[in-house]
């Protein structure tokens, strides 16, 4: 299953930094983070619980950066 | 700016002011004083920075931008070079501010150039006209549009008359005239009259929508220069802290060993001075966002022309076109045939296009279109005393036949109303069909075979249809595929783009595919194709092709799907609000111009320029200070000009992609 997120991030870098950590979370099969339209898509393996994974999702990306948000 | 913003380039301002202020203050004697006065333009500057590096510390990202600035500056500050690192704080925020204010300038800019999200709907229900969120829209529902407003759904008018400005979705600026029983598209804009609508699409699924998603999913595909440079930033910054670090620690040590350089504070001091200029050249800033940025602005800028590119790997291959592979209906000619020719015996050219027109009357062949369409086209242009209604009823013209008791002679063009009875079909053939009396046949050599009567033969190319009245033969219409305006021009514009093969592919026969080759200068045809075909052509000009060079196919997206996703890149024309053709192509030209595939093509060079040159310069700026800085040529100064300085020059070059008006 895939999901589009809006995001906030000030750096190009950083959201770089946050399509690794997203990727590297347990539950999700891929991500890609879209600086410039401040938008995350993030595909969810099977039977992954969305919000439980979105919660850890958020808390790894503010490991890398302190300064972003994901609205969801 | 957001407030976030206006409040950094107070801070930055400020800090500014204090720091020159206290470089020009006499204060060489008060050390601690000095040191106490620079900690305030510093803090003010760079306290977030300081709060987000113990941040990183703790969360161990030693890489992270906050922290190498920290440990930069606060190096700087410990050796007692306060300007410089009150300066490099200062500068890195500038620069941060800089970027956030031109990233998001040019986010707004393309959202205004893609401005055809509609914000409402005008639903009628029960005869009352109300204002509602176009998600509230449901299939079939009525809607009203005012003039000068945008359609916000899909659907077809049900009453008015308007003239449409499409130009936010195909960068064509002619307005378009809809009227009952025609379609409209949402994000083009009422011109003129009041519209009722009944939408035939959900708001999600309208066109506006649709391609909003595509131009904001597009920056999402990452091209292979993106996927490098994020690569060689993880890279990067780790490379040059660790040659920071060793520059610290090996230099000086080098220096005693080997130079027999005594040790000293101010050995240390200048070592760990240039391993400080190392941290500040450090950030990846500058490119990591200039890359998006061009690409962004190149997206952006070609759907403002009616060119949507579907991903930034798409935009770099549609630069390094050197085939293009054209099928010829829809691209090159317009896909709908038109008589170019009517070669007369006795009879004038119009009286024949109308026995013709009049036969066909009831056929739904393309080829009976079009003789009525010129023959409306001449009727209306021409002296003729009778304008239309030949298309008509023929149940009109039995009741005056009636009325008329029996089969007047004379000229045809002096009656106003011809009568056509009797028609016939021939399968494969033609028509037969009795004209006020008269019998007309009309169809191809076999029909005038059948009937006995001898056809001239035609040089022309294209299809021939003949005329026969009462088995006299009185001449023949050529129809043919008309040629595109502009195609011949969009091919030169190709080649000028550095397009060096140009191959045509079609389904035609030989002559009239090279008949229209030979009119637009294409050498390359390959005539007579199944559809299965297509693909087996693509497949061989893909394996003549040189690597590093892309082939593009472009066809109408009408059943050539397997083609253009076949081809390294498939670009689909005319297609707007054929949802088929946006699905299957790479990069879909809105309109059915055919100069915009050497268009595209011109704004993915310019945007892949800009990239390039972005990626050549930032990292040669910054590996030359690296080696100047190592060196111990650099200074912190030009460090700062390395971070903030080549980031702003890349940042100003990404936004010239999206510049794209006069390509």
């Amino acid at each position: 299953m895939k999901k589009t997120y809006k995001i906030d991030v000030d750096c190009a870098n950083c959201a770089n930094k946050m399509e690794e950590a997203t990727k590297n979370t347990a539950g999700v099969k891929d991500a890609v983070v879209n600086f410039m339209a401040l938008k995350m898509k993030v595909e969810f393996e099977e039977g992954a619980d969305v919000d439980a994974v979105m919660q850890e999702v958020v808390k790894n990306c503010k490991v890398v950066e302190d300064d972003c948000q994901i609205f969801f | 700016m957001t407030k976030k913003q206006k409040n950094l380039l107070i801070r930055v301002l400020a800090s500014l002011a204090m720091m020159i202020a206290l470089v020009l203050l006499p204060l060489e004697q008060v050390p601690v004083l000095r040191f106490v006065l620079f900690l305030v333009p510093y803090l003010t500057a760079g306290h977030d920075i300081l709060r987000k590096a113990w941040k990183g510390i703790r969360n161990r990202q030693v890489f992270d931008e906050n922290f190498l600035m920290a440990v930069a500056t606060v190096g700087a500050m410990a050796l007692g070079e306060y300007t410089e690192g009150v300066a490099v704080m200062v500068f890195y925020q500038i620069g941060e501010l800089f970027q956030s204010y031109a990233v998001g300038k040019s986010r707004r800019n393309i959202t205004e150039l893609m401005d055809i999200r509609p914000d409402y709907a005008n639903l009628e229900e029960d005869g009352e006209v109300q204002r509602v969120d176009p998600d509230d829209v449901e299939v079939g529902s009525i809607i009203v549009i005012q003039p000068g407003e945008k359609v916000p759904i899909d659907g077809v008018v049900v009453e008015g008359t308007s003239t449409m400005n499409t130009s936010a979705l195909t960068g064509e600026s002619v307005p378009r005239t809809v009227r009952e029983g025609e379609e409209v598209l949402s994000g083009s804009i009422n011109q003129d009259g009041l519209l009722r609508v009944r939408t035939t699409k959900e708001f999600d699924e309208s066109t506006a929508s649709k391609i909003l998603e595509l131009v904001e999913n597009a920056s999402s595909r990452k091209s292979k220069s993106e996927q490098f440079i994020t690569k060689f930033a993880r890279v990067y910054t780790p490379a040059v802290c660790y040659s920071a670090l060793a520059l610290a620690i090996l230099g000086p040590l080098g220096s005693m060993l080997l130079g027999g350089v005594p040790s000293s504070t101010a050995l240390w001091g200048d070592w760990i001075y240039r391993a400080l200029t190392f941290l500040v050249i450090s950030c990846p800033c500058a490119i990591v966002v200039s890359i998006p940025l061009s690409f962004f602005g190149g997206l952006g800028g070609a759907s403002s022309r009616g060119i949507l590119i579907k991903g930034s790997n798409f935009m770099e291959t549609l630069s390094k076109v050197d085939t293009v592979v054209f099928d010829k209906t829809g691209t090159i000619t317009r896909g709908n045939f038109e008589v170019v020719g009517v070669h007369h015996n006795r009879r004038e050219e119009q009286e024949l296009l109308e026995l013709a027109a009049l036969a066909e009357m009831h056929s739904t062949h393309p080829i009976a279109a079009s003789l009525r369409r010129a023959h409306e086209a001449l009727a209306e242009g021409g002296s003729a005393s009778h304008t239309g209604s030949h298309t008509g009823d023929g149940s009109l013209c039995e009741a005056e036949n009636m009325r008329a008791g029996g089969l007047p002679e004379g000229d045809l063009t002096q009656r106003t109303v011809p009568c056509v009875s009797e028609v016939r079909e021939v399968s494969g053939k033609g028509v037969i069909a009795t004209i006020d009396g008269k019998e007309v046949a009309v169809g191809n050599s076999r029909l005038m075979e059948e009937l006995g009567i001898e056809a001239a033969p035609c040089h022309s190319t294209g299809t021939i249809v003949h005329v026969a009245v009462d088995g006299t033969y009185e001449g023949h219409i050529v129809i043919a595929d008309e040629i595109k305006p502009g195609a011949q021009e969009a091919l030169t514009a190709l080649r000028s783009a550095g397009v060096q093969k140009l191959v045509m592919l079609t389904g035609d026969l030989r002559a009239t595919a090279e008949a229209v080759a030979k009119e637009v200068g294409i050498t390359d045809v390959r005539a007579e194709l199944l559809p299965g075909d297509k693909v087996a052509e693509v497949e061989k000009l893909l394996q003549e092709q040189k690597s590093g060079r892309a082939l593009a196919f472009v066809g109408d997206g009408i059943n050539d799907a397997p083609v253009l996703a076949r081809a390294d890149l498939g670009i689909a024309m005319g297609a707007l609000g054929s949802d088929a053709a946006i699905e299957a192509a790479d990069v879909v030209l809105m309109d059915d111009d055919p100069r915009g595939i050497a268009r595209a093509v011109r704004i993915a060079r310019k945007c892949i320029r800009i990239v390039y040159e972005n990626i050549v310069f930032a990292i040669g700026v910054k590996l030359a200070c690296l080696l100047l800085g190592a060196l111990g040529i650099a200074n912190m100064w030009l460090a700062i000009f390395a971070d903030v300085g080549v980031m702003v020059l890349c940042v100003l070059n990404a936004i010239r992609a999206l510049w794209v008006r006069n390509l």
